[in-house]
C-alpha cells in the first residue's frame, strides 16, 4: 500500500493511474498538475507545479526603488496595478513617506476597480466555461431563456427573446464556421456539465456582454493612471494632478473626467447587481450538489487585508478588506497577522527548485534568497527538458512553499470572506447569508470550489460599492479645497537613510500579496515578492503538508479521466496567476527555449 | 492585401511582449520608437500592449487595420524579420502564451470576432529572437537593428490605406507609461553583473553545499496513464 497521511489531514495514495495536465490553460503563467486516480477515478494524490522561474528578484536588485513599480507592473499581464501599488507601499514603508488623503482614495478606487474587473473577467472569460456549455446553448429556446432572465434578474432590461435569439444565431454562425474560437478545447459532451440549454444561452450572452463591459470599467484606471493598459504610479501619492475648475495644468483631472468616473462606477454597480450576481446564483443552483474542492478552505485561511479607510494607517481596524488568519477551521478565533514578524511568514524550499543556505529551514521574506537550483528526484520520469512525470518526494516546482506559523494556507476571495464572516463583518455576513439562503445550503457549503467562485462574485459587488464610497470621499475632500495628490518631500535619495527595510501589501484579486524590500545606499539591495499563487500553488514542505491547490483536488471524482474538466474547474476557482511567461513558441506549439538550467 | 477603397480606416499599431525579457521586448520597443519619432493622423492609434490579453480586445475591436509587432519563432535565423498577413496571423500567434491568463493573442482576436468587430486587414511583423533568457536585459543588437526595418515594413503597408505620417525631432520624453522602462534608461541604469548577479543570488551562488543532480529516467517509476501535455 502506498498511502501516507499528511500532517494537515489528507491521505495521499500514489497508486493507481497517473494523469498529467500541462499546461493548465486559462491561467497566467505556466502550471502543471499531476494526479493519481484510484479505480473509481477519484483523485487520491495531487501534485501542483509551477514550471516557470520568475527572475524578478534578480531584475530589481541595484535599481532605483522609486522605479520598482514600473518593473513589477510588467512582470505579468494581469495583476499589473496591484503589483505596482504593493511596490510603492513597500518603498513608502521603508522611507516613512506618508501620502495625501486624495491619493489614498484614488489608489483605493483603482485597486477596487481592478478587483471588480478582474473578478468579472475571471467569472465570464476564464472560469465560466468550466460550468457553462456553449454548444448546448444552441439547443435553447430563446423565449424560455427570456423568461429565465426575467425571473432571476427582473430589472435587467436586456431580456427579450429576440436578444437571446440574436446571440444564439451569432454563436451558431461561429460554430458552423468550424472555428469555436474562445470555446475550442472544451469537453462539450462531458456529463459534468449540468445546466439546461437556456441557462447556457443566458450565460454565453453575458460572456459577450461582460467582454464589452469590462472595457468601460477599465476607463476608471486609465483616467487616474493616465495610460491604458499600463497605468502610472508614484511613490508618495498618485501621479495625477487635479484641477476641478477645468483650467490649468495640461493633463490635470477636471470635473468632466471625475464625473465620467462617477458614472462608470454606477454602471459597474448595476452590471454586477443585474448580471453577474444573478448569473452566479442561477448557475450555482444547478451545481450545488457538486461540493468538491474545499481543500484548505475549511481549515487554514490567510488575508493581509487592504483598502485603508484613512490614509497611511495599515493596521487591521482601518482596513476595509479584512485581515487575519484562521487555523484548523476554528472560526471563533481570528489570529492577528504581522508581516514583519520573522516567525510568522516563512518560505521553505525542500520541494522547490531553489537553494537555501540551510535546506530545511524557512526564511522570512526580509531574509529571502532566490537562488534557482533545478534538480530532479530519482523517481522522475523523462529528462530534464522533457519531464514525463514529476517526483514529488524531491524538488518539483518553481514555486516556494510559504507557511504562516508553519501552516499551509489558502488565500483569496474565499479566505477574505470567511475571515470577514468570522470577524462579524456586517456587509460580508449579510452578503453570505443572502447567498446561503437563496441557494438553501449550509455555511459549510462555502468550503468548496463553488464557494470560492461565489465569494469572488460577492467581493466584486462589495468592491463596486466601495468604489462609490471612495469616490464620494474624494469629491468631498476636493470640494473642501484639498487638491493635494502627492507628497514629494522625500523624493530626493539624499534625504534617505543609508540602510532601511520596508514591506508593502495588498489583497490582489487572487489573494494576499506582499513585497519586502531592503534599500541600501539608495538602491534596491533585496526584493522578495510572495504572491497569492505562491500560497495557493505551494508545493509540499519539509513536514509533508500539501498546499491549497493540491488539497482542493483531493478526493474529487473525475467523470472522464481523458477530459479533466473537474480538475480545471477547481484549479480555475483560485484564479491562478503564475506570473509571466517568457517562452516563445513556434507555430506548432513546440517550445523554442526552456527555462535556463544551471 | 491591397486597399479595397477604404477611406479613413481606423488603424491600430500594436506592440506586444515583455520588455523585461531581452528580445521578448521587441514589439514594445518598436512602439516606443514610433511614439518618439513620428506623429500620425487621428485615425491611427499606436499602443504598447505589453503582456495584456483580454484587456486589449476593445482596441482591436475598434480597428479596421491592425498591425502587430512581436517576437515570434519562425524557425528562421536569429534577427530575421518576417511578415504574416490576414488569415495566417492567428496561426502564428496561436501557441504563444504571453498574455492575460494565457488567453493567447489568437483568443483575443477570436473574442473580437465574436463581438462582431474583426479587423479587415491584419499584418503581423515578427522578429526571430536571439536571446530571451536574460532577465532584466535589453534587445540584442541583431534584434535592435530590426526596429527601423520593421517600421519601414509597416509604413509601406500603411500606404495601401493612404495613411501618412510625419517624422519629428525625437521627443524629449518617451511615451511609454513608465519612464524607468525607456530603452536608454533601462539599459543605462542596469547594474553591472558584479553589482547585481544576473544568474541568481550571489549570497549563496558559490556556496559549496549547492549541487545539481542530473536527471535520470527511472524505469521503475509509475507510468503516466493519461498525458495531456501540450494538448490545451
Amino acid at each position: 500500500m502506498t498511502a501516507i497521511n499528511t500532517p494537515n489531514g489528507f491521505q495521499l495514495d500514489t497508486g493507481g493511474r497517473r494523469v498529467v495536465v500541462d499546461p493548465v490553460t486559462r491561467i497566467e503563467g505556466h502550471m502543471r498538475c499531476e494526479v493519481n486516480l484510484d479505480e473509481n477515478n477519484i483523485i487520491r494524490n495531487a501534485v501542483s507545479s509551477g514550471t516557470m522561474w520568475r527572475g524578478l528578484e534578480v531584475i530589481l536588485k541595484g535599481r532605483d526603488p522609486r522605479d520598482a513599480w514600473a518593473f513589477v507592473q510588467r512582470i505579468c499581464g494581469v495583476c499589473t496595478g496591484t503589483h505596482a501599488l504593493t511596490s510603492v507601499r513597500a518603498v513608502e514603508d521603508a522611507l516613512k513617506i506618508t501620502i495625501p488623503e486624495n491619493a489614498n482614495s484614488i489608489r483605493n478606487i483603482m485597486q477596487l476597480t481592478l478587483q471588480a474587473q478582474d473578478h468579472l473577467v475571471h467569472f465570464y472569460h476564464l472560469h465560466a466555461l468550466d460550468w457553462v456549455n456553449p454548444v448546448n446553448a444552441l439547443k435553447a429556446n430563446p423565449q424560455a431563456t427570456s423568461e429565465l432572465q426575467q425571473k432571476i434578474s427582473p430589472h435587467n432590461p436586456k431580456a427579450s427573446a429576440g436578444y437571446f435569439r440574436d446571440t444564439q444565431n451569432r454563436l451558431k454562425k461561429f460554430v458552423e464556421s468550424g472555428q469555436l474560437g474562445p470555446f475550442k478545447n472544451g469537453y462539450w459532451t462531458n456529463p459534468a456539465y449540468l445546466l439546461p440549454p437556456e441557462a447556457d444561452l443566458m450565460a454565453v450572452t453575458h460572456y459577450l456582454e461582460a467582454l464589452d463591459f469590462q472595457k468601460d470599467i477599465m476607463k476608471i484606471r486609465t483616467i487616474f493612471g493616465g495610460k491604458d493598459p499600463h497605468p502610472n504610479w508614484l511613490v508618495g501619492g498618485v501621479p495625477c494632478a487635479i484641477n476641478i475648475d477645468g483650467i490649468g495644468a495640461v493633463g490635470a483631472l477636471n470635473m468632466e473626467r471625475l464625473n465620467l468616473v462617477s458614472s462608470l462606477i454606477d454602471q459597474s454597480i448595476t452590471f454586477i447587481d443585474q448580471v453577474y450576481i444573478p448569473d452566479l446564483l442561477a448557475i450555482a443552483s444547478f451545481y450545488k450538489g457538486w461540493l468538491y474542492g474545499g481543500g484548505l478552505s475549511g481549515q487554514n485561511l490567510l488575508s493581509y487585508g487592504d483598502i485603508p479607510d484613512k490614509a497611511n494607517d495599515y493596521s487591521a481596524h482601518n482596513l476595509l478588506m479584512p485581515r487575519g488568519a484562521i487555523i484548523n477551521g476554528n472560526l471563533s478565533k481570528v489570529h492577528k497577522v504581522n508581516l514583519r514578524d520573522p516567525d510568522e511568514i516563512q518560505e521553505f524550499v525542500p520541494h522547490s527548485w531553489y537553494a537555501y543556505p540551510d535546506a530545511v529551514k524557512g526564511l522570512h521574506p526580509f531574509d529571502g534568497v532566490t537562488e534557482p537550483n533545478f534538480e530532479l528526484g530519482a523517481k522522475t520520469k523523462g529528462t530534464k527538458t522533457n519531464i514525463q512525470q514529476l517526483d514529488e518526494n524531491a524538488k518539483y516546482s518553481w514555486i516556494k512553499a510559504p507557511r504562516w506559523r508553519g501552516h499551509a494556507m489558502e488565500v483569496g476571495p474565499l479566505a477574505r470572506y470567511v475571515i470577514g464572516y468570522a470577524q462579524g463583518n456586517k456587509e460580508i455576513t449579510e452578503q453570505l447569508n443572502f447567498v446561503l439562503k437563496t441557494l438553501d445550503v449550509p455555511v459549510t457549503a462555502l468550503f468548496s470550489t463553488l464557494g470560492r467562485t461565489a465569494a469572488r462574485g460577492l467581493e466584486a459587488q462589495w468592491a463596486a460599492g466601495k468604489m462609490r464610497y471612495f469616490m464620494d470621499k474624494l469629491m468631498t475632500n476636493l470640494k473642501a479645497g484639498d487638491l493635494s495628490t502627492a507628497n514629494v518631500t522625500k523624493w530626493d535619495p539624499e534625504t534617505w537613510p543609508s540602510h532601511v527595510k520596508g514591506v508593502g501589501f495588498t489583497e490582489a484579486p487572487r489573494g494576499a500579496l506582499g513585497h519586502w524590500l531592503v534599500i541600501k545606499d539608495a538602491k534596491i539591495d533585496n526584493y522578495q515578492c510572495v504572491v497569492p499563487t505562491t500560497w495557493n500553488g505551494s508545493p509540499r514542505d519539509e513536514a509533508g503538508n500539501i498546499g491549497a491547490f493540491e488539497a482542493a483536488l483531493m478526493n474529487t471524482k473525475v467523470e472522464r479521466p481523458e477530459e479533466p474538466v473537474e480538475i480545471l474547474r477547481t484549479l480555475h476557482s483560485f484564479d491562478p496567476c503564475l506570473a509571466c511567461s517568457t517562452h516563445v513558441m513556434s507555430p506548432d506549439g513546440i517550445e523554442l527555449t526552456q527555462v535556463k538550467v544551471r | 492585401m491591397m486597399n479595397p477603397a477604404m477611406t479613413n480606416p481606423r488603424v491600430l499599431i500594436l506592440g506586444i511582449g515583455n520588455v523585461l525579457w531581452a528580445d521578448e521586448g521587441f514589439g514594445v520597443r518598436v512602439i516606443e520608437n514610433l511614439l518618439t519619432h513620428y506623429v500620425f493622423p487621428e485615425n491611427v492609434e499606436v499602443l504598447d500592449g505589453g503582456t495584456q490579453g483580454i484587456y486589449l480586445v476593445h482596441h482591436i475591436e475598434a480597428a479596421d487595420v491592425l498591425i502587430v509587432f512581436d517576437a515570434i519563432d519562425f524557425s528562421l535565423p536569429p534577427g530575421t524579420l518576417h511578415s504574416i498577413y490576414n488569415q495566417d496571423v492567428p496561426k502564428f500567434l496561436s501557441a504563444k502564451k504571453m498574455s492575460l491568463h494565457q488567453t493567447g493573442f489568437q483568443e483575443v482576436l477570436a473574442m473580437a470576432e465574436m463581438l462582431g468587430h474583426y479587423p479587415q486587414h491584419l499584418l503581423l511583423i515578427g522578429v526571430q529572437p536571439v536571446e530571451l533568457e536574460d532577465y532584466g536585459g535589453s534587445l540584442r543588437p541583431l534584434v535592435k537593428a530590426q526596429i527601423q526595418p520593421a517600421i519601414a515594413l509597416a509604413f509601406d503597408y500603411l500606404q495601401n490605406f493612404g495613411i501618412s505620417y510625419t517624422q519629428i525631432e525625437a521627443k524629449m520624453h518617451i511615451e511609454l507609461a513608465d519612464p524607468a522602462l525607456d530603452m536608454q534608461r533601462y539599459e543605462a541604469e542596469r547594474p553591472s553583473a558584479q553589482e547585481a548577479c544576473r544568474l541568481g543570488d550571489e549570497r549563496i551562488i558559490y556556496a559549496s553545499n549547492i549541487k545539481i543532480i542530473p536527471p535520470q529516467s527511472n524505469p521503475d517509476a509509475i507510468p503516466v496513464a493519461v498525458d495531456f501535455r501540450g494538448q490545451y
